[in-house]
This record gives structure tokens, C-alpha cells and sequence, in this order.
């Protein structure tokens, strides 16, 4: 296999990977804050409106991470920096 | 494929190229100014009020009360600032219910902006309220040690606010194109739904973030007395 090969099949396997991973971390953390949100809205339902703000901004924190893996696979299958050179190297030839 | 709005250019002329992030976002400001402008031409307090300004009312005392339960003291100093923030990320959201309408906030240049302007205002505000020196000390709490890592903390956080929105608004719209090519009209209506939803939570997200960034940098200290 040339360089060629080597770049598209490790960029493809490495997008799907990287999104994989960091979704399974994302939906733990943000399981366990919704979780733990939902039993202290049930102690104190008065406080309703400081935890579901809280919880908001809480998951857009974890959120962040699951976004920052996609941003990576969107990157590789879509804007690879090694791919438009191996492109332009074969349009070039 | 075209993954952001940057990437469409209309005309171009040296380095300065006008593309569409650029004309919608012009074209929103316009849309906004005029707006505004209209519906704030005969306000009256007592009487009959008209729809428009009652829905003013609404929306700048909603966005007054999230701010004093933040914590934010003199919540009407900060209003104008973080309530634009909240209604441009809002309506650029809002707006992708217009076809051909792409939310400028799916372009990185627009959220790095926005997070930009977050990174100033926050030292800014700071300093006004507390005095230079005041301010900085805050970077020293709870000791010396933590500067860098305040420092630090800074500068991630406003990254994290950019890439936040970007990676949500630019995945709605990508969805949304990408699923077109493969089963046209149910499952592209009901994703860009979902998206207007997202792009709603994340324009309050990003509006409370910097409202709590602000807060952090303006509560009042309290002065240590020797009792504690």
C-alpha cells in the first residue's frame, strides 16, 4: 500500500474512532448529572429554577467535549490537511 | 462539500474577501437596528401598550431576571451587552427556519468573535467595578499558585465558548445537508427541528456562561477581618 492509502484509511478509521470514544464519555458524565439533578429536584422542587439552570450549564460543559471530538472527525473527513496535499501531489503528477 | 458559510465567497479582492458569514451577519444587524429601531418608536408607560413593545417588555425582563439569579448586581449595566449576545446567537439560530438562510454561527470566524468579545468584556467589566489592582489580585486567589493556572483557565474558557457553539450550530446544519442526499423531506424536517431546539439551549447557554464569567469577575469581596 502507498502513503496514499495509508493516510485515507487511518484518517477514516481514526474520524470513526475519535467521535466513538468521545461520545461514550459524554452520555457517562452527563447520565450521572442528569441523574443526580432529578434526585435533588425531587428534595427540594422549590429550587427548581437555580438546578435546572445549573444542570444546563453543567451539561454544555461536558457537552463541549463530545463537541471537540466531532469538530476532529468533521476535520479528518472533511478538511484533512494530509489529504489535500496527497490530492494536490496527484493532480500535480 | 461546504462545511461553513466562510467557505462560499462572494467577491473578492486581495486579502479582503466578502463572504457569506459576513453578509448575513450584516444583513441580521441590519434586520435587528431596523427592528429595534421600529418597534421602540412610541413607547408608552401607562395606557394601552402596543404588542411589540409588550413583547420587548417580555423578552429584556426575562433576560434581566436570569442575570439577577446569576448573581449579577446591577443586572441593567450589563444588559445591553450580554442581552444582544443572547438575541444575535438566537435569531441566527432561529433564522435557519428561512430557506437558504446559513447561520453565521456555524462559521468559526463568528463564534471566535463572540468568544472574543467575552474575553475582553470580562476583565473589562471587572476592572470597572473593582479598580486595576483589585482586579488582578482576583487572579491570585486562593494563592500565588493558581495564577497560571487562572491564566490559563482564561483563555480555555473562552476556546471552549467558541468551539461550543460552532460544533453545535455547524453539526445542525451538516446533519441537515447530509441527510437531504439520502432521505429527502421527513428525516431533514425533524433534524432541523432539533437543531432549532439545540441552537436555542446553546444561545442560553452561551448567554448565562458569559453572565457567570462576568459575575465571578465583579461579585463583591468581602474584606478580611482579623476574627475571619
Amino acid at each position: 500500500m502507498d502513503n496514499s492509502t495509508w493516510i485515507a484509511v487511518a484518517s477514516i478509521f481514526t474520524a470513526g474512532i475519535t467521535i466513538g470514544i468521545g461520545s461514550v464519555g459524554t452520555g457517562l458524565g452527563q447520565g450521572r448529572a442528569v441523574a443526580l439533578a432529578l434526585s435533588s429536584l425531587a428534595q427540594q422542587p422549590d429550587a427548581s429554577g437555580t438546578i435546572t439552570r445549573t444542570l444546563f450549564v453543567g451539561l454544555a460543559m461536558i457537552e463541549s467535549l463530545a463537541i471537540d471530538c466531532f469538530c476532529v472527525s468533521m476535520i479528518l473527513i472533511f478538511a484533512n490537511p494530509f489529504w489535500t496535499h496527497v490530492i494536490a501531489q496527484a493532480a500535480g503528477k | 462539500m461546504n462545511i461553513t458559510p466562510d467557505q462560499h465567497v462572494f467577491w473578492r479582492h486581495g486579502w479582503v474577501n466578502l463572504n457569506e458569514t459576513i453578509v448575513i451577519t450584516w444583513l441580521m444587524m441590519l434586520g435587528m437596528a431596523i427592528a429595534a429601531k421600529l418597534m421602540t418608536g412610541r413607547l408608552r408607560t401607562e395606557g394601552s401598550v402596543s404588542r411589540w413593545q409588550a413583547a420587548l417588555e417580555i423578552i429584556v425582563t426575562m433576560i434581566t431576571s436570569q442575570l439577577e439569579a446569576v448573581g449579577l448586581n446591577h443586572a441593567r449595566k450589563y444588559l445591553p451587552f450580554l442581552g444582544t449576545l443572547f438575541l444575535f446567537v438566537a435569531l441566527s439560530c432561529l433564522g435557519s427556519a428561512i430557506p437558504g438562510f446559513h447561520p453565521p454561527t456555524s462559521s468559526l470566524s463568528t463564534t471566535a468573535a463572540l468568544a472574543g468579545c467575552v474575553f475582553v468584556s470580562v476583565p473589562l467589566f471587572g476592572i470597572q467595578d473593582q479598580g486595576l489592582w483589585r482586579y488582578l489580585k482576583t487572579y491570585s486567589e486562593p494563592t500565588i499558585i493558581m495564577l497560571p493556572f487562572n491564566i490559563i483557565g482564561e483563555f480555555s474558557r473562552t476556546l471552549a465558548l467558541a468551539m461550543r457553539l460552532f460544533g453545535n450550530m455547524m453539526s445542525g446544519t451538516l446533519i441537515v445537508a447530509i441527510l437531504i442526499t439520502i432521505t429527502p423531506l421527513l428525516f431533514p424536517v425533524v433534524m432541523t427541528a432539533l437543531g432549532l431546539l439545540t441552537g436555542m439551549v446553546q444561545a442560553y447557554i452561551f448567554f448565562i456562561l458569559a453572565a457567570v464569567y462576568i459575575a465571578a469577575a465583579t461579585r463583591p469581596r468581602t474584606r478580611d477581618t482579623p476574627n475571619g
